[in-house]
């Protein structure tokens, strides 16, 4: 029954994983890029919603608060970064994102300083019994919330015309751009859908767990695992194996002993990289 | 000419350096700094073959720093041996590392490499922080006193300077020597482009691990030396991301993929790092690592060839202006 329970609770971070992840991949299958900073901006979204709790605004406004900051944040390192590195260098590539992650997390480090904080109670606190499960509110809704908005993506993606525009400039920039499509403003909304991703993840998660600027780094990785899971560049592939790794993280949690939890798991990115190098639905 | 000018005015200045700010009244400050400058330097060029040479970004080097500074204390602290002789068995180490890291990614391309390096660092940091025969979360020490002068334990930071300018110039003596030699031109040919490196005949895997072997040997000697000066290691200090952080930063911000661009990138952010830790105490290393990161961005950004880059745009125009202005006054004199 504990096994289970755990299960229940590593599948609902799961689903956040797969949210956050899905939004990773986006950016590495439209333009090749792996964005080192986006553990920093699931962690700006978790000191967004402290920001809303602060001005004494309810739980309902984190996500669209979250998503809104990152989204802008997003578009403006495009805009400002990304766009002119891309077609340079390796390490210029590398660099940028990487002393993005930096800045982030050690000007959070100053501003918030290194403790760990939860949010104020809220109507979510609280625990729910789900057939003898036992789930507390803000874990489920912030899985269940996390899991649509994965599949919002995917269906964004393959079934409107602007996720096949975007999908069109990741093909072929080129083509995209004799077609009518403005492959800048289509890769700077990419970044934007990427980090609002990651931000509104961030906001969930900040509901049900505590935090700190560190974090950060831990979902960095984490989104790592996961990409590389799921096959670079598929969201399906992101989204499966967000579940999976939550699931493989509250069983080895439980099982073997939390300080365990992240060595199996970077173990496990470790064993894809050496068995199936381009992941569970990845090509090439 | 101008370039073999520099190298003198270069090794020169490090060799007389510690005697120059002896006569200051914080001489063994001072001393301090320089030693930890030539060590930062040893890291920055032994990263600069893989990450600057081979085009390779490496995030992950603390592996094998962190392999040259555990191995030998672990020397100590299990068979009393002097620090010293475990310095072989770091590079051992840190060699078995790279391959094991090597052969799998670089069978793919670009920032995949990146990524795996930081994540088996992360993995390696965790591993050894939870275990109790290599110190744990607390660390190892070496020797506190001096058994004898095998030890390299010194009251001084002089002699360590010495030694590590020795390894540094040994450093900077194989990279010149790589960097001539066919081996070198295939490793700039695969930064260049993988893909036509190939279709020149370039064993382009195989080249990239060798790159990856030979940097990470000379990265575990600079663990190893760190170690034996400090004489402690932990978690954070040998295998934190922070150590590869420094590596990057200080061989991009003086030019990577060139011989003497750690060594000034190195010269230019320790003593930054010394000040701001100095003028903002405690809080100083988070200001250090904001510093750090807008500094890598705009360097990514503006000037990916770092310091010597910018000297070679820059520079001729420069001494051309001055060399103007000279002959405008003579002539003005005149």
């Amino acid at each position: 029954m504990i096994l289970l329970q755990a299960a229940v609770g590593g599948l609902l971070l799961g689903a956040v994983y797969a949210l956050f992840s899905s939004g990773l991949t986006l950016i590495w299958g439209m333009m090749n890029f792996i964005n080192f900073a986006h553990g920093e901006f699931v962690m700006l979204g978790m000191y967004v919603a402290l920001l809303v709790t602060w001005v004494n605004l309810g739980p309902e406004v984190f996500g669209p608060a979250a998503a809104v900051a990152l989204m802008l944040l997003g578009v403006i390192v495009y805009m400002g970064l990304i766009k002119h590195v891309m077609r340079g260098p390796m390490l210029s590539q590398i660099l940028s994102t990487f002393g993005l992650a930096l800045l982030l997390r050690y000007s959070a480090f100053y501003i918030f300083k290194s403790d760990f904080r939860t949010l104020p109670d809220t109507a979510l606190s609280g625990t729910l019994s789900l057939g003898g499960i036992y789930v507390s509110r803000a874990q489920l809704l912030a899985g269940l919330l996390a899991g649509v908005l994965a599949l919002g993506m995917h269906v964004l993606l393959t079934r409107t015309a602007l996720g096949s525009r975007l999908l069109a400039v990741a093909e072929d920039r080129n083509a995209a751009m004799l077609m009518g499509i403005r492959p800048d403003r289509m890769q700077a909304l990419a970044w934007g859908l990427s980090a609002a991703s990651a931000g509104i993840a961030g906001a969930l998660m900040a509901i049900a767990y505590p935090f700190s600027p560190s974090v950060g780094e831990t979902f960095a990785l984490t989104a790592f695992v996961v990409v590389s899971l799921g096959g670079f560049g598929s969201v399906p592939g992101a989204m499966i194996a967000g579940f999976i790794i939550g699931l493989v993280e509250a069983l080895a949690g439980y099982l073997i002993g939390p300080i365990y939890k992240d060595v199996i798991v970077y173990g496990l990115f470790v064993a894809v990289l050496w068995i199936r190098p381009q992941g569970l639905l990845g090509t090439g | 000419m101008r370039p073999r000018w520099g190298s003198i005015v270069l090794w020169g200045g490090l060799l007389v350096y510690p005697l120059v700010v002896s006569f200051t009244d914080s001489g063994d400050f001072l001393q301090d700094v320089g030693a930890s400058l030539v060590l930062s330097a040893i890291g920055a060029c032994a990263w600069n073959i893989v990450g600057g040479y081979a085009g390779q970004v490496s995030v992950g080097h603390a592996i094998f720093f962190g392999a040259g500074a555990y191995v030998p204390l672990l020397a100590y602290e299990l068979f009393q041996a002097p620090p010293l002789i475990g310095v072989p068995f770091g590079i051992v180490v840190a060699v078995a590392m790279a391959a094991l890291i090597g052969l799998p990614t670089f069978r793919l391309q670009g920032h995949y490499f990146s990524m795996a390096t930081i994540a088996v660092a992360e993995l390696i940091r965790l591993v050894v922080g939870n275990w109790d025969l290599v110190g744990a979360a607390i660390g190892i020490q070496g020797p506190a006193t001096p058994r004898a002068w095998w030890d390299l334990i010194f009251r001084s930071a002089v002699p360590y300077y010495y030694i590590f300018l020795a390894v540094l110039a040994l450093t900077v003596y194989i990279t010149w020597a790589m960097a001539r030699s066919r081996f070198g031109y295939y490793l700039r040919a695969i930064r260049a482009g993988e893909r036509a490196a190939r279709s020149l005949g370039v064993q382009v895997r195989r080249t990239k691990l060798m790159a990856l072997m030979l940097s990470a040997a000379l990265t575990s000697v600079a663990g190893s030396l760190y170690a034996i000066k400090v004489g402690f290691v932990n978690p954070e200090s040998g295998l934190g991301i922070l150590v590869s952080v420094q590596m990057i930063i200080t061989a991009a911000l003086g030019g990577a993929g060139t011989l003497y661009g750690p060594i000034i990138g190195a010269i230019i952010l320790v003593p930054l790092q010394s000040a701001t830790n100095t003028w903002f105490g405690g809080s100083g290393s988070g200001l250090t690592y904001i510093l750090y990161g807008g500094i890598i961005m705009l360097l990514a950004r503006f000037e990916p060839g770092g310091f010597v880059e910018l000297w070679h745009q820059v520079g001729p125009r420069l001494l051309r202006l001055l060399r103007a202005r000279a002959k405008t006054e003579r002539a003005r004199a005149a």
